[in-house]
């Protein structure tokens, strides 16, 4: 693998790790199987590259592509609260009529960004060089990202959110309103889940409708990595546990696709990204079938 | 005070299940009294609790908790009225959650949280000191997560936690039912301690005579979904296990099947 491919496979590992706290926060917290992010992360890119392309500002822009992924959030916690549809489902409604949602934003299935002003268009240039600019201004995004994440869930509204996801009728009965916290708690994970999908616009130049399919499939899969490395050790290791699982997911994932031993093509990248979430679901139930 | 007004409670009503769980409850508790809750399956017990606690909505009738009437409020919007300890030890904590930051969750009942920390090093201290209190040694595991510790450790934190912040009643749900005997006396010993010196009005429901008789002020015997008893003051102190099952029998004309009433 080269240079610039492996820092390429960190890039991407970064974008997702977006992806992974969303993930996180709605699976793990919260206990709810949330499958809109693979419409919110598109949507992301949508808004994002058609509000840049309009000339605004691309922080402004990302801000409001994480807004527009706390609405479709929201939806979906609508529909699972208020018209009490089965979580599953509500989420798969939600991500279907994304699909449609996000063709309307771009009027067309993909939008291209080549040329235009993005967030890391002012830190090219500098004397680095572009692929390492790339993964270093993310990731410092990323920090930023996991510090807050991780505040929030120390915190006494945190606390109420993950006891609703743990112990609801407990939640319940110290007060907290588990119909809002869900509410707060899908919004939260979708936008962190569109921000992901305005930095993978801006990292690869374009939006397109179908970046999304398989969305949850990566993000579950750098969570369960991270969980599988570090164990459960309390929040701020499970939130680097994510990122951490999704760098080496997408390094792993370069390195099946770029070793020619395998015969591996970028069209087997779907088989290959199953067998690996497979993989890493399995892992620890063999661990402890060895012990026992 | 506590006071219910006539409460009725039918369940799946209008359905061919349906069924009526509370048939004209009224009952008023003045602070501070610590009141025992006995009955046979189904007599409504657990529903009486539910309908303080909020959990259970009254067909009609009134509830009023302290100088307010909750009777249409949820179980979170009156939380902070009303403290509980469950019976199932599993039931009243967050087990993925530490001690801590579950006496955290608890301390701030009823309240509006906020983004600050939930564990200061002052609030730290505090939680340590009341975990110290109960002689278990669980102030050195203050950061272990919950579900490390026995059902009887769960309860005693529970107990804890349920007066953390001020109520207006605390509710017991046969809180000792889960635990092996000796762990179900430490228990009891525990709530006497708390409920006498915070000078708590409680509902404690028990499936033991010889508990509803020996704790609290004032003893009530639900049947079908209708309160059959209610003493008091000296002729409760002088009151026997033998007398209560024999004025169970008068009151309901009926021979007791109940295993359950008679044990302990």
């Amino acid at each position: 693998m080269s240079q610039i491919a492996f820092w390429g496979a960190v890039e991407l590992g970064l974008v997702y790790a977006f992806v992974a706290l969303g993930v996180f926060l709605a699976f793990r917290v919260l206990d709810f199987p949330d499958l809109t992010v693979d419409g919110s992360f598109p949507l992301g890119a949508a808004v994002t590259a058609v509000l840049i392309i309009a000339g605004v500002n691309p922080w402004l822009a990302s801000g409001v592509a994480m807004v527009a992924g706390a609405a479709a959030g929201i939806v979906t916690a609508i529909l699972n609260v208020r018209f009490r549809i089965l979580n599953l489902l509500a989420s798969i409604l939600t991500m279907i009529a994304l699909f449609s949602v996000n063709l309307r934003v771009m009027g067309k299935p993909n939008v291209a960004l080549i040329n235009a002003d993005t967030m890391l268009s002012p830190f090219f240039g500098l004397g680095l060089r572009d692929f390492y600019v790339r993964p270093l201004f993310i990731g410092l995004l990323v920090v930023v990202a996991v510090i807050a994440v991780w505040r929030f869930l120390e915190s006494d509204a945190g606390l109420a959110m993950r006891a609703t996801g743990a112990n609801a009728r407990m939640a319940r009965a110290q007060g907290v309103d588990t119909s809002r916290q869900i509410y707060l708690g899908m919004a939260l994970s979708n936008a962190l889940v569109a921000l992901g999908g305005a930095l993978f616009a801006q990292t690869n130049g374009f939006a397109d409708v179908t970046s999304g399919v398989g969305t949850i499939v990566v993000g579950l899969a750098a969570v369960i990595i991270g969980e599988t490395l570090l164990g459960a050790r309390g929040i701020l290791i499970a939130l680097i546990g994510c990122v951490l699982g999704s760098i080496l997911y997408r390094i792993a994932i370069q390195l099946a696709l770029s070793t020619d031993m395998l015969g591996l093509q970028a069209s087997d990248l779907n088989l290959v990204t199953a067998a690996l979430v497979t993989f890493a679901l399995v892992l620890p139930r063999l661990r402890r079938g060895g012990a026992a | 005070m506590i006071k219910l007004n006539d409460i009725q409670v039918i369940f799946g009503k209008g359905t061919p299940l349906q069924k009526q769980a509370l048939n004209g409850v009224s009952l008023t508790v003045e602070e501070g009294t610590f009141v025992t809750v006995i009955g046979s399956n189904g007599a409504g017990k657990s529903t009486v609790l539910g309908v303080l606690a909020g959990d259970v909505i009254p067909t009609s009738g009134q509830v009023t908790i302290g100088n307010q009437d909750v009777t249409r409020k949820g179980t979170a919007a009156r939380a902070g009225l009303v403290a509980r300890v469950f019976q199932d030890p599993l039931a009243g904590s967050c087990g993925a959650l530490s001690i801590e930051e579950n006496l955290a969750l608890a301390a701030r009942r009823g309240e509006s949280r906020g983004l600050a920390p939930a564990l200061g090093p002052k609030r730290r201290e505090h939680f340590r000191e009341r975990i110290a209190e109960l002689n278990l040694g669980l102030e050195n595991r203050m950061r272990d997560r919950m579900d490390l510790l026995s059902g009887g450790q769960r309860q005693a934190v529970s107990l804890v936690m349920a007066t953390l912040a001020g109520s207006e009643v605390l509710l017991l749900d046969e809180h000792t039912a889960a635990l092996d005997p000796g762990m179900a006396e430490f228990i009891m010993n525990l709530t006497q301690k708390i409920v006498s010196e915070r000078k708590l009005t409680a509902l404690m429901v028990t499936h033991s005579m010889r508990q509803a008789l020996d704790f609290g002020h004032r003893t009530i015997m639900l049947h079908a979904g209708e309160v059959v008893l209610d003493v008091s003051g000296d002729s409760r102190k002088t009151l026997q296990v033998e007398d209560l099952i024999a004025m169970f029998r008068k009151i309901r004309g009926q021979t007791l099947d109940d295993d359950a009433l008679l044990i302990g």
